[in-house]
């Protein structure tokens, strides 16, 4: 089957739009088995994600942090690879961030130390990332292996730095101080009431801000600059960008600390923005969120900050479902897992019966007959 | 004595840590032989905890416990193999979306049925006369050569009697593995068909079939993993029980590089880190300190260093993660 002859929007619209529907229709049948109207249930959870302002700030709360993991996804697929690290990439980032906050908060001002914080997010997560790039680089190691492994030694290197050096003396849970109110990012909250705007109190913070100048700057990074020339040519065919005079090494070590980077962004919405403190296990399964949201988004940063909306939502009006229903909160998760299953992993399912019908209506009722042979052949 | 009575006890703890470990990397063994990438080995562990524990509970038999927990990841394992083989899926996103939906639908069906917060009830309850946990076999004379024998004795005591039926299992799975793999028709066309699926086809043999064989093999030894985590070692399943484990096996395979002899060695060594990591707050290694978070990250540092070449050399199937798409004209 000819792919030019498939006008763009099917693939950007319809497609992916009928596997979500598809995720839907089973997670009905789900709650359906799980005694609960299906309907009510999506009822509850627009209203809870939309409904007052305090939803509104925890569902794009929640999109910040997807936002971040989604791009850190995006931006090595894009050049055809599977960063799965961003969960670790994001928890050392919050090292990186907490260490900061912890020892320059309350001495230097909130605007001089951001910008350290920013920088400490991403060299701490980039890090993180430079050792499975390097030996996907230079070595040949398989990226999606190392980058699992490396999830595992970054939970336990944090479980060792916060017991054994963050955790102030005579605390029994597993967290660092926390930060001294001056390097604390500003909630939304608090900056719309400042402005008269009366706003619900919620985790919601300025990061959101810095999460979409972030997402477009990884579009100018990607389609306009010749850095991300580089790595596009390399994720479509390494072998050409080779021959045409690309250093591939290079490339994926770029590639990989620019994702390792944009997944350290985490802590500024998670630790700075609002725990206010390194937790234990703060990244909770977000950096692997990430690899469905970049899924969904097509990776593609406009694409991603959608795609992050509707798992903030999700995330969000899934918590609200807990408190209606009695339900289990990690029906958000089997949520999440639908959406990757069907716009993923069966995400050719659809797609051949779609072309299909597309160019029998268009055979039919088109302007050129006769597309449709060419298109079988 | 006592030295040697604690490193009985660790080689003791090896061999309980090592066996779901075991089970799941020949599991992924049969998976990743015939092509298909299984980072979903995590997932399906935490399936066959899930359904061996409910339905232990509810019965009252561990080996209906056993029976569903392998048909709930055979289950699985056909979904993965309707993602990756019949529609082309990308093997780790198929594997991301099976260990996602896998920790989710235990926890809310969990909760939903028995209302404990994702847990099932204990498997042992005195006052109900339930007792639907595997029982630990006492081997013949296991007592008497205690008695008797100095050392071996005891070693035949505490280290080969008394375990749980589902551990000796796993060690009759390796060299079972190993037959069906390296001494079968079947196995020679999974290998075959994870180096070099066009030529396989030529031969006039399903790829498709042969790879939703692999899985379902796959299927099968995994669900007697999560099984022996939730009906034998623990007498529950609780959400995400898995904790790692499936990592740790996929681990454990490539550090064998993809062979039941080595993997079984690296399923041992593995088991016997944790079991040291369990046992301490850290050992102390020609004088100096090493934090026991060290001696947990080791398998998955070990394996990244084997990764990188730097220790011998992993090669994987030629033909991993690459959906097979006949040629048609």
């Amino acid at each position: 089957m000819s792919q030019e002859r498939i006008p763009v929007w099917i693939t950007v619209v319809v497609i992916p739009i009928t596997n979500v529907l598809l995720a839907a229709i089973a997670a009905g049948f789900i709650f359906w088995f799980l005694n609960i109207n299906p309907l009510d249930a999506l009822r509850a959870m627009v209203y809870g994600a939309f409904g007052s302002s305090y939803g509104w700030g925890y569902t794009l709360y929640y999109m910040t942090t997807y936002i971040f993991t989604g791009l850190a996804v995006a931006v090595a697929f894009k050049c055809g690879m599977f960063n799965i690290g961003g969960e670790g990439q994001a928890y050392i980032g919050a090292l990186g961030v907490g260490l900061v906050c912890l020892w320059l908060g309350g001495k230097v001002p909130f605007l001089v130390l951001l910008p350290i914080s920013i920088m400490a997010a991403a060299v701490f997560g980039a890090l993180w990332a430079l050792i499975p790039a390097w030996l996907q680089a230079y070595r040949g190691s398989h990226i999606v292996i190392t980058t699992i492994m490396f999830n595992f030694i970054a939970a336990s290197l944090m479980n060792y730095v916060l017991i054994n050096h963050l955790k102030p003396e005579g605390r029994m849970s597993v967290e660092s101080a926390q930060f001294h109110p001056d390097a604390w990012i500003p909630k939304v909250h608090d900056v719309l009431g400042a402005m008269g705007i009366q706003m619900g109190y919620s985790p919601l913070n300025l990061s959101i801000v810095f999460a979409l100048l972030v997402a477009f700057a990884v579009w100018v990074f990607l389609w306009r600059t010749r850095w991300g020339y580089e790595i596009r040519a390399v994720g479509s065919n390494p072998s050409a960008a080779k021959y045409g005079g690309i250093h591939l090494p290079k490339v994926i070590i770029l590639t990989m600390l620019v994702a390792g980077a944009l997944a350290g962004f985490l802590a500024l919405n998670v630790v700075q923005g609002e725990a206010h403190q390194i937790k234990l296990n703060l990244v909770n399964q977000m950096g692997f969120t990430g690899i469905a949201v970049a899924l969904m988004g097509r990776n593609h940063p406009f694409g991603i900050v959608l795609a992050a909306l509707l798992f903030g939502f999700l995330t969000q009006g899934g918590s609200e479902l807990q408190f209606e229903y009695s339900v289990d909160a990690r029906i958000v998760v089997v949520l999440q897992g639908l959406v990757i299953l069907f716009s993923g992993a069966l995400q050719y399912m659809m797609k051949h019966p779609i072309e299909k019908a597309y160019l029998r209506l268009h055979h039919r009722f088109g302007r050129k007959p006769g597309t449709d042979k060419t298109a079988e052949a | 004595m006592e030295t040697f009575v604690t490193i009985i006890l660790i080689l003791d703890a090896m061999l309980r840590n090592a066996t779901p470990l075991i089970f799941a990397a020949m599991a992924g063994m049969f998976s990743e032989r015939s092509g298909i990438v299984n980072i979903a080995l995590e997932g399906k562990i935490l399936i066959s905890a899930f359904a061996g524990a409910a339905t232990a509970f509810v019965t009252g038999s561990p080996w209906m416990g056993l029976l569903a927990g392998i048909l709930a990841t055979i289950v699985f394992a056909q979904l993965h193999a309707f993602a990756t083989v019949t529609h082309n899926g990308d093997h780790v996103v198929s594997g991301l979306a099976i260990n996602i939906l896998a920790a989710g639908l235990t926890a809310a069906l969990g909760n939903y049925w028995f209302g404990q917060g994702g847990n099932t009830p204990n498997l042992v309850n005195r006052a109900e006369e339930l007792n639907a946990r595997f029982q630990p076999i006492t081997l013949p004379l296991a007592d008497w050569a205690n008695q008797n024998i100095p050392y071996l004795g005891y070693i035949y005591f505490e280290l080969i009697s008394g375990h749980y039926v589902l551990v000796y299992l796993a060690f009759a799975a390796v060299p079972l593995c190993w037959f069906i793999l390296f001494r079968t028709r079947f196995g020679l066309r999974l290998r075959a068909v994870g180096e070099n699926p066009q030529a396989v086809d030529t031969a006039g043999i399903s790829v498709t079939k042969i790879r939703y064989a692999a899985l379902l093999m796959c299927g099968i030894l995994v669900g007697f993993s999560g099984v022996y985590l939730a009906v034998a070692l623990t007498a529950q399943f609780s959400p995400n029980m898995s904790a790692g484990k499936g990592y740790m096996a996929l681990a454990a395979l490539i550090f064998g590089k993809w062979r039941p002899r080595p993997t079984l060695i690296a399923c041992l060594l593995f088991g016997f880190l944790q079991a040291i990591a369990d046992r301490s707050q850290g050992a102390e290694v020609f004088g100096m300190a090493v934090p026991v978070q060290l001696v947990e990250a080791l398998p998955y540092i070990l394996t990244v260093v084997l990764l990188g070449g730097f220790i011998g050399r992993a090669v994987a199937p030629k033909a991993i993660g690459k959906p097979y798409v006949k040629e048609r004209e």
